[in-house]
């Protein structure tokens, strides 16, 4: 079986991060990553981040992804992509991925075969970094054709670069379904109108301000109440809500849309955590059920990590940071220290509490605190 | 439809193209791409019936979490169409219920 | 879509005015000058960087409103194209005689062309009046987000805040 010191499941924003500062460390690294490239989400954010200098803000996404692949590359990491973890044997914190035969890369092109061989990898320390999923909106018709997470349609534009539709409707307000409002106009769709069933917009006022003068209604207090057609989306229609969520009666109105997309919210992809039998709890405020961990990002196994949207939904720059800091901490766990790990872990905290301040950000920042609160006294002691 | 111009991404780079077939119709696509993105850029948004009510199903998460846009790959079903790429000379069907023959 | 928004989705002139980074009135009238149409406590600190006058700061924590230094702008636009949120315009009032002009970021193709007659549309993004593109500005520096200056009667410079895209 293949020895390495850290396995690394999922090679977004959070899993790069990790792997970059355990491999720098001297830790024989390797990333697992199911798709056909690396980069998480980070590879269809087209639109600059916010945060600060530290942050990269102002950098687009995609760029930010180039530069972690780069830094990646240069500390010897290894990524493998097609590469599906689907068990961890605790005792031996054994990964176990189906992988394709010519999936073994190093950050260059993808693979190329469809052959399948089950892999097994023995990991001293494993940093779990799965990221989130796509929130579900159950609506008559929900499941017809064209009814997709509004992620799906931003992966299909800014990656692959398909319009999945040409009259799209957007269900939720918050910054992604704004956003990808946004990406989906640059990619030639038409916007017919974001609908948010709650009285004000989620979202930042500068991405609503940012489609609101590209023509695009958004109208507060509607829901969806069905889509349908023959086999695929054809139209859709939405109706105000009232202050106690009922629909108010002939406000139903019919848009002509081939595209539904859902953006309300994501939740911690937490599946192969709890495969692992690491122990998780309910944190409204970061999307659902999520792994405990303590502030050195250790779950209650011992010597599993987390990092990113998995550990809380959050933003890109958060999961760079988190990802860093559970690198750091798995890697010293080894006895394979830094001078200056001390420091580089206060300037993370320190980051990390600007990121999660303002109106819009503290609840995050009080949920982190109350979960790494339950994870001091539950995960295993250093 | 193909996303050609891009005021971000700039122009659609030129990449190898292949053929796959999808339900016995020749498509092409593009090296590297997963089979869900070439069968959208063809129209296409069925991507298999449900075993009990059959039901049309298409593309829901786009990243290989929901198994909705499963289809029938060089007759294995249940394939992700979403997180697997094309390549030279596949055929893809459209899958009913579970794809094995029966429902 | 006729219905009408019931929560307006951009700022009001009023909560505009109110924040740090709106010029008064008086700087208005002097010449170009930037409008930071950014009002909510978002964490984000890219135009202070971008700034070679050091007229916009932000200062910890990094979720503070923008504040303009009025005095200190040029009008030099260096930071309508390095706003994540692409909520800085620059306007200029003395533009020429009876008209202003107002510069904003413009992500989408095709990009309109100098000299070129055009329907200039409102935060709410209907078309109030016609417009001249007055210059296209997408320098390797810009990273992608050209800015479009475009010259409009001067009473529509504090309500121009983009144009509209062919095809709408």
């Amino acid at each position: 079986m293949r020895e390495v010191d850290l396995a690394v499941v999922g090679a977004g924003p959070a899993g790069l991060t990790a792997a970059i500062e355990g491999a720098k460390r001297g830790c024989r690294t390797v990333v697992l990553d199911m798709n056909p490239r690396p980069g998480g989400q980070l590879i269809k954010q087209i639109h600059r981040f916010f945060g600060s200098r530290e942050h990269r803000a102002g950098t687009r996404g995609i760029e930010i992804a180039d530069s972690l692949f780069h830094e990646a590359a240069s500390a010897g990491v290894e990524v493998m992509v097609e590469a599906e973890v689907y068990a961890i044997h605790d005792s031996t914190l054994e990964v176990v991925a189906q992988t394709n035969e010519d999936s073994l890369v190093l950050l260059s092109e993808e693979a190329t075969t469809s052959r399948s061989r089950p892999l097994s990898i023995a990991a001293r320390r494993i940093i779990l970094a799965t990221g989130g999923a796509e929130n579900a909106l159950n609506f008559a018709g929900w499941t017809l054709p064209g009814v997709m997470g509004a992620g799906a349609a931003q992966t299909m534009i800014n990656l692959w670069r398909v319009l999945p539709g040409k009259k799209i409707l957007m269900v939720g307000a918050g910054n992604v379904g704004l956003i990808i409002s946004y990406q989906l106009i640059q990619a030639g769709g038409e916007m017919v109108a974001v609908i948010e069933a709650t009285s004000r917009i989620g979202g930042y006022g500068v991405h609503a301000a940012k489609i609101s003068r590209a023509g695009v209604p958004i109208l507060t207090s509607h829901t969806i109440i069905s889509a349908s057609g023959e086999s695929r989306v054809e139209r859709a229609v939405i109706a105000k809500v009232d202050a106690s969520w009922r629909i108010v009666s002939g406000s139903e109105q019919e848009l002509e849309v081939d595209t539904i997309c859902i953006a309300v919210g994501l939740h911690p992809n937490a599946r192969l955590a709890s495969l692992a039998e690491c122990e998780l709890c309910y944190s409204p405020s970061l999307g659902g059920w999520v792994p405990i961990h303590n502030s050195r990002m250790e779950t209650t196994i011992s010597g599993i990590y987390i990092a990113g949207d998995l550990s809380g939904v959050e933003e890109a720059s958060t999961a760079l940071e988190e990802g860093r800091l559970a690198g750091i901490c798995a890697a010293a766990s080894l006895g394979k220290e830094r001078a200056g790990d001390y420091d580089d872990i206060k300037a993370i905290e320190g980051r990390l509490l600007g990121l999660r301040s303002g109106p819009f950000c503290q609840h995050r920042q009080d949920a982190k605190q109350e979960l790494i609160g339950i994870g001091e006294a539950q995960c295993p002691k250093q | 439809m193909r996303v050609v111009h891009h005021p971000i991404l700039g122009d659609l780079p030129k990449v190898r193209q292949v053929k796959i077939w999808v339900d016995g119709k020749e498509i092409t696509a593009h090296k590297g791409e997963p089979i869900a993105a070439a069968i959208a850029a063809a129209g296409i948004k069925i991507h298999r019936y449900t075993t009990k009510r059959e039901e049309p199903r298409g593309v829901f998460c786009g990243i290989g979490q929901c198994t909705d846009c499963v289809m029938i790959v060089n007759g294995v079903p249940n394939v992700r169409t979403c997180i697997t790429p094309v390549t030279e000379g596949i055929t893809v069907e459209t899958q009913h219920g579970a794809g094995r023959g029966g429902r | 879509m006729s219905q009408a928004i019931e929560s307006p989705s951009y700022p009001s002139q009023q909560e505009l005015r109110n924040a740090p980074g709106y010029p008064s009135q008086k700087r208005l009238e002097k010449g170009p000058v930037v409008v930071i149409e950014c009002i909510e406590e978002i964490p984000c600190n890219p135009c202070e960087q971008a700034c070679p006058q050091h007229a916009i700061t932000i200062g910890e924590p990094i979720t503070n409103c923008p504040h303009l230094d009025e005095d200190k702008c040029i009008g030099c636009e260096l930071c309508v194209s390095q706003c994540p949120g692409l909520a800085i315009f620059l306007i200029d009032l003395t533009h020429s005689q009876g008209s202003a002009s107002v510069a904003f970021p413009h992500e989408y193709l095709p990009l309109p062309g100098k000299g070129q007659t055009v329907r200039a549309v409102n935060r709410a993004g209907e078309p109030i009046c016609s417009a001249t593109v007055v210059r296209v500005q997408n320098p390797k520096t810009n990273g992608q987000t050209p800015v479009v200056t475009v010259a409009v009667p001067r009473k529509y410079a504090t309500e121009v805040r983009g144009i509209l895209r062919p095809g709408r």
